[in-house]
This record gives C-alpha cells, sequence and structure tokens, in this order.
C-alpha cells in the first residue's frame, strides 16, 4: 500500500532530499523521516489499538470455541466451516448481495440521473431546492429513517394509504413483515439514505467538466443523451467509482436499517451478515463463530471492492 | 520516486512489525478466564447494617416495580440506596455476562440464567435461601431458578430470586366481547374457537398479536395451546434442558396444528408478522381487538387506560374442568457473584417477598403475584378490576400445578433464533406445524449441546 505512505510523509521533504543530494542533505533526510514517524505516530498508535488489534483479536477468536467469559478451547478451522455451511448464515450473504442492488445500484443510477436534470437548471433556484431535498435523507441518523420507513411501510402507512387511495387495495400490505416484500422494502430504506451522497458526489464531478466540451459537442449536433454518454459519465467516472464503493460497502455490511426496521424478520428474510454477527456475539454468546464470520465479511467486502475500484477507475489510477 | 518507494518498503516493515507484535501479544493464550467463586460465607442473620451503603442495581426500562420497591426500601432502611443503572430487555441479554465478570452489580435482572450461572458469574443464593426460611415457600416458586452444573434448570443451588411472578393468559375486551354474546370467559378450547370465529364473523379483529422483528409474541397462544393438549411438566423439562427432553411430541403438534388453523382461520391482523409489542397493546387499548394473548404484567396498566374495559382468563381446557396451565415466571433477580454488598442485596430480596408494603407495591405497580409463602399478605383489590381478574387465576394455575416456564427461556437465543423465525414463518404458510417444531428441537439440541 504506496498510497498513505507516501501522503503520510511531511509535504515537501522528498522534494527536498532529491534536489540536493550529499551529506547535508542526507541528515536532513533522516531528520526528515523521523519528523515524519513523530507526526505518524499518535495516529498510527490510534489505529493499531482500536482498529488493527481488534481485528487481529477477532482472528484469534475465530479460531476458538468461546463464549466470551471462559476459557476458550481451539477449534481450528470449525468456525469456518459453520460460516460456509450453515444455511442461514449463507442466506444470510445471498441477502447481502441482493442489497447491493438497491444499496448501490439504484441509488448510483438515481443520482446520475437526477445530477444530469440538476446540472441543466443550475443556474435557476429549483435546483438548490433540489439538492437539499435529495441530501437530506444523508444528515438524518440511519436509525431515524429505519423508524420513519417502519411507520410509512406499516399496514396503516403512508404507502398503503396512498395505494389505497387510488384504489390499489389488492397491493397493499405490511411491506416489511411480508416474506416476499421485506428485503426489497429495507432495500427502499437504503436507496432513500444513499441517493443523496451519490448525487453531491456526481454533481461535484459534473462541475469540473469543461463546459467547452458540451459546446463542441452541441456544435457537432449531439443531442442531450449523446452528451449524457460521450461527456457526463465519462467525466464522473471517478465519482461513480467513489459512490459504487461506498454503498457497496454499505449494502454487504448493513446492520442500522436491517435492525431498526425488522431485525432479521420475518423469517430468516433480511438476515445480513453484520446482523447475524451481533446476534452470533451477544445473544447466542458463540463469540468464535462472530468472528470468523466477521473475518469472512471482511474479506468478501474486499475481494468484492478491488475489483470494482480496478473496474470503475481502470486506467486513470 | 526511489525515496518514496524506499520510505514506504519502511513503512510496510513497520506497520508489519506492529502487526505481528499485535499478533503475538494477543496470541500468547486463549482468551477468557476461570473467575473464582467468591461467595463469602455467611455468619448470623443476613442485614444491611447500620452503615451508609449504596447498592449498585442494573434493572430493565419499562418496568416500574424495581425502581418503586427501592425507593420504598430506601424510606423503611435511610442508610440504604441505590445507583440504578436501566436498559431494555433485550440490552441487559447481550450484556449479562460482561457487566456480571466486570463490573458486577449487587443487584441485576436477569436474562435467561443456565449459562451465566454455570459460567460462575452468579452467587449462589441458597445460604440466603437458608438463612430467610426461602425453603419454606412453595417449592415450584424458586424452582425455575435452580441451575444445576450441567446448565439444567429445575434442580440444583439456587441463582435468582423473583420479584414477584408473572403469569400469562387471555385478555379480553368487555365491550367487543358483550356485541359477540361472550358473557363469561370460554370454558372450553371449543368454545373459545366460537368465539374467534363470531368475532370474525361481526368484522371484529379477534387477535391482535405482535410477531414482527426478533419476537414471536405467537409463542404465548402456542404455548398457552400446549397446556390445554397437553403436560405442562413436560414442557417445563424441555425449558429446564432435561436429558432427552423434546418438544416435538403429538401433544405440541396437536396444539401447533391449532394455531395453525387461527392463522388460516384469519382470527390474527394481516400484519402479524410486522407487529411489534407497543402496537399490539395500543390496538387492544384502543379497542381494536377482542383477545390480546399477554401477561399480567400489564394489569396495573390495563387497569388504568381501560378501568372496567378488560378482562383476563386462562387459555381454556379441551373439555371444561380439565387441566390448565399457564406460562408462570419469577421476574428473576440475581447477585453478582463479587457483588460488594450480597448479603444487603439478599436482604433486600427477602424484604421484597415478605414486607407488607413491598407486597402491596408488587400487587399495585407490577400487576403480578408477589413471591414468598403461600399465607403471605396480599393488598385489596377492586373487583371488577383485570388485576384481581389475574391474581385469581394465578392462585387457580398454583392449584392446578399448571405453571411452567416460557418456552422462549429454554436456551439463551432460541426465542430470538429459532421459534420468532419459524413462527413467522407459519404465518407466512412457509412452515408447517411438524416443520416447527422439528427445526425447534434441532435449534434446541445444537445450543443445548454446546
Amino acid at each position: 500500500m504506496p498510497a498513505p505512505a507516501s501522503t503520510a510523509s511531511p509535504p515537501g521533504s522528498g522534494g527536498t532530499a532529491r534536489s540536493r543530494p550529499g551529506v547535508r542533505a542526507r541528515r536532513r533526510r533522516v531528520g526528515g523521516s523521523l519528523l515524519a514517524y513523530a507526526l505518524i505516530a499518535p495516529a498510527a498508535l490510534f489505529y493499531s489499538f482500536f482498529v488493527l488489534r481488534p481485528i487481529v483479536a477477532s482472528a484469534q477468536y475465530s479460531l476458538y470455541d468461546w463464549n466470551g467469559v471462559t476459557t476458550a478451547t481451539w477449534a481450528g478451522i470449525d468456525n469456518y466451516v459453520a460460516v460456509l455451511s450453515e444455511p442461514k448464515l449463507v442466506g444470510a450473504i445471498g441477502n447481502a448481495f441482493e442489497l447491493i442492488l438497491y444499496f448501490s445500484v439504484v441509488p448510483v443510477g438515481i443520482a446520475l440521473f437526477a445530477a444530469n436534470l440538476i446540472r441543466s437548471i443550475a443556474a435557476s433556484r429549483l435546483a438548490t431546492a433540489a439538492r437539499t431535498v435529495l441530501f437530506i435523507p444523508q444528515v438524518i441518523p440511519l436509525v431515524a429513517a429505519g423508524i420513519i420507513w417502519s411507520w410509512q411501510l406499516s399496514s396503516d402507512g403512508l404507502v398503503n394509504q396512498i395505494l389505497r387511495s387510488v384504489g390499489l387495495d389488492a397491493a397493499a400490505r405490511a411491506w416489511l413483515g411480508d416474506f416476499d416484500t421485506a428485503l426489497p422494502a429495507v432495500g427502499v430504506i437504503g436507496a432513500w439514505v444513499q441517493v443523496g451522497l451519490c448525487l453531491v458526489l456526481i454533481l461535484a464531478g459534473m462541475t469540473r467538466i469543461d463546459a467547452s466540451l458540451y459546446e463542441a459537442a452541441r456544435i457537432d449536433g449531439a443531442g442531450p443523451v449523446r452528451e449524457f454518454f460521450s461527456i457526463t459519465l465519462p467525466g464522473v467516472r471517478q465519482e461513480i467509482a467513489v459512490c459504487a464503493t461506498v454503498t457497496v460497502i454499505s449494502a454487504l455490511a448493513s446492520f442500522d436499517i436491517v435492525y431498526v426496521a425488522t431485525q432479521g424478520g420475518p423469517g430468516d428474510s433480511t438476515l445480513v451478515p453484520g446482523l447475524q454477527i451481533f446476534y452470533l456475539a451477544f445473544f447466542e454468546r458463540e463469540i468464535g463463530t462472530a468472528s470468523a464470520f466477521s473475518i469472512v465479511l471482511m474479506a468478501l467486502v474486499i475481494a468484492v471492492v478491488l475489483p470494482l475500484q480496478r473496474l470503475l477507475r481502470g486506467r486513470e489510477s | 520516486m526511489s525515496l518514496i518507494r524506499k520510505f514506504s518498503r519502511r513503512a510496510l516493515v513497520a506497520s508489519g512489525a506492529a502487526f505481528s507484535a499485535a499478533i503475538g501479544l494477543a496470541a500468547c493464550a486463549p482468551p477468557g478466564s476461570d473467575g473464582g467463586d467468591a461467595s463469602a460465607p455467611l455468619t448470623g442473620d443476613p442485614t444491611c447494617g447500620e452503615d451508609a451503603v449504596v447498592l449498585s442495581a442494573y434493572f430493565e426500562t419499562g418496568f416500574p416495580l424495581a425502581r418503586a420497591l427501592t425507593d420504598e426500601f430506601t424510606r423503611q432502611y435511610p442508610n440504604i440506596t441505590f445507583d440504578i443503572r436501566e436498559d431494555q430487555f433485550a440490552v441487559i441479554t447481550q450484556n449479562a455476562p460482561r457487566t456480571l465478570q466486570d463490573s458486577p452489580p449487587d443487584l441485576m435482572r436477569l436474562p435467561q440464567m443456565s449459562e451465566l450461572a454455570t459460567d460462575g458469574l452468579l452467587l449462589d443464593l441458597d445460604p440466603y435461601a437458608e438463612a430467610f426460611g426461602w425453603d419454606a415457600w412453595p417449592a415450584s416458586q424458586l424452582e425455575q431458578m435452580r441451575v444445576a452444573e450441567d446448565g439444567s434448570r429445575g434442580d440444583g443451588p439456587l441463582y435468582a430470586m423473583g420479584l414477584g411472578y408473572s403469569m400469562t393468559g387471555v385478555f379480553y375486551n368487555k365491550e367487543l366481547g358483550a356485541q359477540i354474546g361472550m358473557a363469561e370467559p370460554p370454558a372450553t378450547l371449543e368454545e373459545f374457537d366460537g368465539y374467534l370465529a363470531a368475532a370474525r364473523d361481526a368484522g371484529i379483529t379477534p387477535v391482535a398479536q405482535f410477531n414482527g422483528g426478533a419476537t414471536g409474541g405467537l409463542a404465548f397462544p402456542l404455548q398457552a395451546l400446549m397446556a390445554s393438549y397437553g403436560d405442562t411438566a413436560a414442557v417445563n423439562d424441555w425449558i429446564f434442558q432435561k436429558p432427552g427432553a423434546d418438544i416435538d411430541t403429538p401433544e405440541n403438534l396437536a396444539a401447533a396444528g391449532h394455531l395453525a388453523g387461527w392463522i388460516d382461520e384469519g382470527y390474527f391482523t394481516d400484519d402479524v408478522n410486522s407487529m411489534d409489542y407497543s402496537q399490539m397493546m395500543s390496538r387492544f387499548v384502543e379497542g381494536e381487538s377482542l383477545f390480546m394473548f399477554n401477561g399480567d404484567w400489564e394489569s396495573g396498566n390495563l387497569d388504568a387506560q381501560m378501568p372496567g374495559g378488560a378482562g383476563f382468563f386462562l387459555m381454556p381446557p379441551l373439555e371444561a374442568g380439565g387441566a390448565i396451565g399457564a406460562m408462570s415466571a419469577p421476574n428473576t433477580y440475581g447477585i453478582a457473584a463479587t457483588a460488594e454488598h450480597a448479603e444487603c442485596a439478599a436482604f433486600f430480596l427477602n424484604w421484597a417477598a415478605t414486607d407488607e408494603q413491598a407486597r402491596t407495591i408488587g400487587v399495585e405497580t407490577g400487576g403480578s403475584h408477589p413471591m414468598g409463602p403461600a399465607d403471605g399478605f396480599m393488598p385489596e383489590v377492586a373487583e371488577d378490576s383485570v388485576t384481581a381478574a389475574t391474581l385469581a387465576a394465578g392462585a387457580t394455575v398454583s392449584e392446578a400445578d399448571g405453571a411452567m416456564d416460557f418456552i422462549a427461556n429454554a436456551t439463551g437465543s432460541i426465542y430470538a433464533q429459532s421459534w420468532t423465525p419459524n413462527l413467522q414463518k407459519l404465518v407466512a404458510g412457509e412452515q408447517t406445524p411438524e416443520g416447527l417444531l422439528e427445526s425447534v428441537q434441532a435449534d434446541y439440541e445444537s445450543q443445548v449441546g454446546d
């Protein structure tokens, strides 16, 4: 990982050292890197204590059968076998992948569309209003979003009231209590939250696109659709990559929205890895299996996000 | 570039070293420890003494009884005050092992306690039971809180006491009952079925029952039906983790089948799988449903919110006068194995069961029957109140020896991980009564086997 190391070096130190070779410069280089270490030390300390140490501890716990209190017994890879073979746990992983559709694909799509619209009316007040409205869900805590939406999706909630008012009584149901609709309903909550983030990122990306490109395209006779695919989309590729990465991680590692809205029910239809890890660790007190599942989840996230980064950032990075 | 590369290589080496140091630190021993027993020997009558003492307590949010008792206790014994922390029951369940280990409270509301007891986190209360004479009380009051070394309950040392014991049954709305001609509570299950059908046909919601999220409220009617169809002792053996106990019996299958029949008949609301406990309560109090399967901890609340409007009966037997049973469990409070003021905490628990004022608070605030001797003091209760009805039902159950613990308490996770998802699937038609019991039994065996 060269990136974090190079950003952590104090600005200018590399350049100075390189431009003035010799003893003095070398001394300065040593001093500079000592200073660099001193500067990153506090952060590194916190990082290793609060991030690395728990990861290592989880990796260790995952190899034991432990209830969290009494002495653990060695379990080898049994916990991993359980995670990858129990239908309930595998089902949770499947649900997480389905959530990618709602937490990532849908919001990125909507945000692209909305950003494009907002860009075209950028000067008007409506654009500011639209931006604010679409971004507000980002400001609301996830737990509050979950509660608001579980009311709206309840049997007497807003969604069903609207359906009934237009005569779609047959479609009205307890959205979060129905095996077929619970996961999509949770997905809708996630999509609602994520659109704002993607929109702001993509809008920021669009402002960086040189306006003369659009002018040139228009002279060449390109319509709005052609403009979008030939100029806008390639122009915001980086932002889409960031959006996709952040939202895919939030889908795979989802917890809060599901915990508030359905707690994994009905049945196991909305069970996700984050929730199951919580149940395993704090209700079943299977710290070993919970740790193994979290290590598997971490590996899964990395396995999905790394190729995604390569794919979306392409040669530019 | 070479310097940056060099630098980053060095950083890599450094972070690698830090990483392996962390591994080395963490990996030298298996996690966890076996805490020693710290039960102090008891000399003379346990008391709180004359010195100022602050008892640390960890109670359940939403149940005012415990706090009301501590207030009264401080009034009677001014040198004793309480430092109370409250959490929801689910949070207590998650925190229990670590709290008992790391910051041992003197008094704590306990979740399912088999593992807490076998892990050595709870104080053995038998010396106090002897000193206070709890062993002269009806044995059934305390047996649910006895845990043997293998984690099975019903026998072994006493690890908790109740601040009263709760009981469940069927609450009904008297006004809606009159509309369908239900003057008296049903005497047989068949009669009950008739009322359910009559309510549905009259356009009244027969039952609004919570079954959403991780709390499957259909376990209440299911267990009540188990008592109608079979023997409560067998269900208790299963809950207490007696060797060879099986929930998948013909009687329980008949009960689950009966419940499935109610679902098919449409006696529960459409949104039963997304309804939570508070929604159920508000619908019942608003008069939107005729019946509600719930416990006497709501008696005081219902008497306040719909005075004279609610009634209570136990799930009727198959034949009139047949065996009767109900879910009935003490509201368990324990003392941490290493608690600082264990003696005073035990004195408080005894006081709550024997002091007249405390027993009055237990009935009026808690709505449930206080622990204690069979002929213990009971306060006067208004005759047409729900509280009177639940207290009378409690007496009936203990006469019939029909008390059983909650099937959700068999293991720490059987409720959230097994009963609830399977009951939700039963509602959605994705699980059969046979499959429900088989699946729960399989989960039970894997959890008890650990």
